[in-house]
């Protein structure tokens, strides 16, 4: 799960790191720290910005450790479905029911359809369209891909898919 | 080293261009096309061979034979650039296996022999103590095979992905530019020479599929066949496709990838960011080859052309000298 949180913290040496170890204790991964201070500012606070991967349910443990240490969560927001994969197909998208084709992604209840653009050149010609499929992590998007591939099949649309970045 | 060349289309002619502009330690002995053949241990005379072409629509005579220059003394390597049977090798297989049994090196572009009897004439060649090399067979000057045989020993190669047909990346390039159909691409394509009059060979991704089988087979020793692959070319790709990948900074390339791993044999459009090295324009060829030692290297040329094509023939040449050369 990926979670930003807007902290305030005194501006002192030693602040910044002593929020980052509850982090790792908790078993998150930083992905980015924004830090800003404002010149002008008077004040003897700062806010930092916190993107980190965190895994489920560890949340309220880490919000307790922030807070002993005497530091202020101004916001928070979580991102369940944090992978996301554009695929574009081709064919008769409309006349072989679009709206089954989302369906069946989003009732597996790991993946969703989070866009959907579509061209239609002309009545009767083939139409593109572009998917974006959102999912947890990436087990979960290869099984939602492989069922979109298996319904484009049987529909005969060709589906163009990214190239995956070798890990 | 005296060498025989067969077939006079556009590589073959690159060949013997190079062979007769450049002091290189190779001569040509003899040359055919299937309409007839020139031979002469001495050396032919390469001016010679393209006027008759010209003249005549063939570089020899009718009375000489490919089959008759294979079968001959007259040469240490043979060079084999005649066109690609997809189906049977024919009838490069042929003059191949001949060569090797007699003992001869042996050069070639033709993806159709080594594609379908690879396994076959390795071991022949082995067992005969000679040198079979195929460089430009395989995205044209971009010199992979000998990277992977020689330059990358001791690496594993774990994956191999690129983009292998400059006819496809041209096609896909003009629609992109350019907002043309896919017909209209294809037919400027034939117009500008990227592309054959039938283009089913290319822009069904039989050519690339024919190159990955070649690769596969080069560094993992498969013996992969055209039918191991699972292929989608790029005839059904819409303008409004290319359009919703480009809105995402993104493009539309036919790309080939193995990956033993996966057992994935596949050649199919695919989307790849505005920044992917593999992503060329025009007539280009990349290819990407990842290994546990060296990482993932990207290679990008010229994957076609007669000279380029060339460049890859007179190494393997120049290579099979220096090994060879003064030996028994």
């Amino acid at each position: 799960m990926q979670v930003s949180m807007k902290l305030e913290m005194k501006d002192t040496p030693g602040q910044l790191v002593s929020v980052l170890e509850p982090i790792s204790e908790c078993g998150g991964n930083i992905i980015a720290v924004i830090h800003q201070r404002d010149p002008e500012s008077e004040s003897d606070t700062l806010d930092v910005q916190i993107v980190l991967d965190l895994p489920a349910g560890r949340l309220p443990a880490l919000i307790d450790q922030i807070k002993e240490r005497g530091v202020d969560i101004l916001r928070i927001g979580e991102e369940r479905l944090l992978h996301k994969r554009s695929l574009i197909m081709i064919g008769h998208i409309m006349h072989t029911d679009i709206s089954d084709t989302v369906d069946q992604i989003d009732r597996t209840g790991f993946a969703e359809v989070s866009e959907l653009s579509l061209m239609m050149p002309a009545i009767n010609e083939r139409s593109s369209a572009r998917i974006t499929i959102k999912t947890a992590n990436r087990t979960d998007m290869e099984s939602a891909v492989t069922i979109l591939r298996r319904v484009a099949g049987k529909k005969e649309l060709l589906v163009v898919e990214p190239l995956e970045e070798w890990a | 080293m005296r060498v025989a060349l067969l077939g006079f289309g556009s590589v073959g002619q690159g060949v013997a261009r190079m062979l007769g502009e450049k002091d290189l330690p190779l001569t040509l002995t003899a040359v055919a096309d299937s309409k007839g053949g020139i031979l002469d241990p001495e050396g032919i005379s390469i001016p010679e061979a393209f006027s008759r072409k010209a003249k005549s629509g063939s570089c020899g005579r009718p009375k000489v034979s490919a089959l008759d220059i294979v079968s001959s003394d007259a040469y240490d390597i043979l060079v084999e650039v005649t066109p690609t049977n997809i189906d049977t090798g024919e009838p490069a297989i042929s003059h191949i296996r001949k060569a090797l049994g007699l003992r001869r090196h042996v050069v070639t572009s033709n993806k159709g022999p080594i594609a379908l009897a690879h396994r076959e004439l390795t071991e022949l060649a082995g067992k005969k103590g000679v040198a079979l090399r195929y460089e430009a067979t395989v995205c044209g000057a971009i010199p992979i095979i000998h990277t992977l045989q020689h330059g990358l020993l001791g690496n594993e190669v774990k994956a191999l992905f690129g983009v292998m047909n400059g006819t496809c990346n041209y096609i896909l390039t003009r629609m992109e530019d350019e907002g043309l159909t896919y017909d209209q691409a294809l037919g400027e394509a034939q117009e500008m020479g990227y592309a054959e009059k039938d283009p089913t060979y290319d822009v069904k991704g039989l050519d690339t599929a024919l190159k990955l089988v070649i690769l596969a087979n080069t560094v993992w020793g498969m013996d992969a066949g055209i039918k191991d692959v699972k292929v989608t070319g790029i005839d059904l790709i819409t303008p409004e496709a290319i359009q919703l990948a480009m809105d995402q900074e993104t493009a539309i390339r036919l790309i080939g990838e193995a990956i033993p791993s996966k057992d994935l044999l596949r050649v199919s459009p695919r989307i790849i960011p505005r920044n992917h090295p593999l992503l060329v324009e025009g007539t280009l060829n990349a290819l990407t080859v990842v290994t546990d030692m060296a990482g993932e290297l990207t290679f990008i040329g010229k994957g076609a052309g007669s000279i380029e094509t060339a460049s890859a023939v007179i190494g393997d040449l120049l290579y099979i000298r220096e090994r060879y050369a003064g030996r028994p």
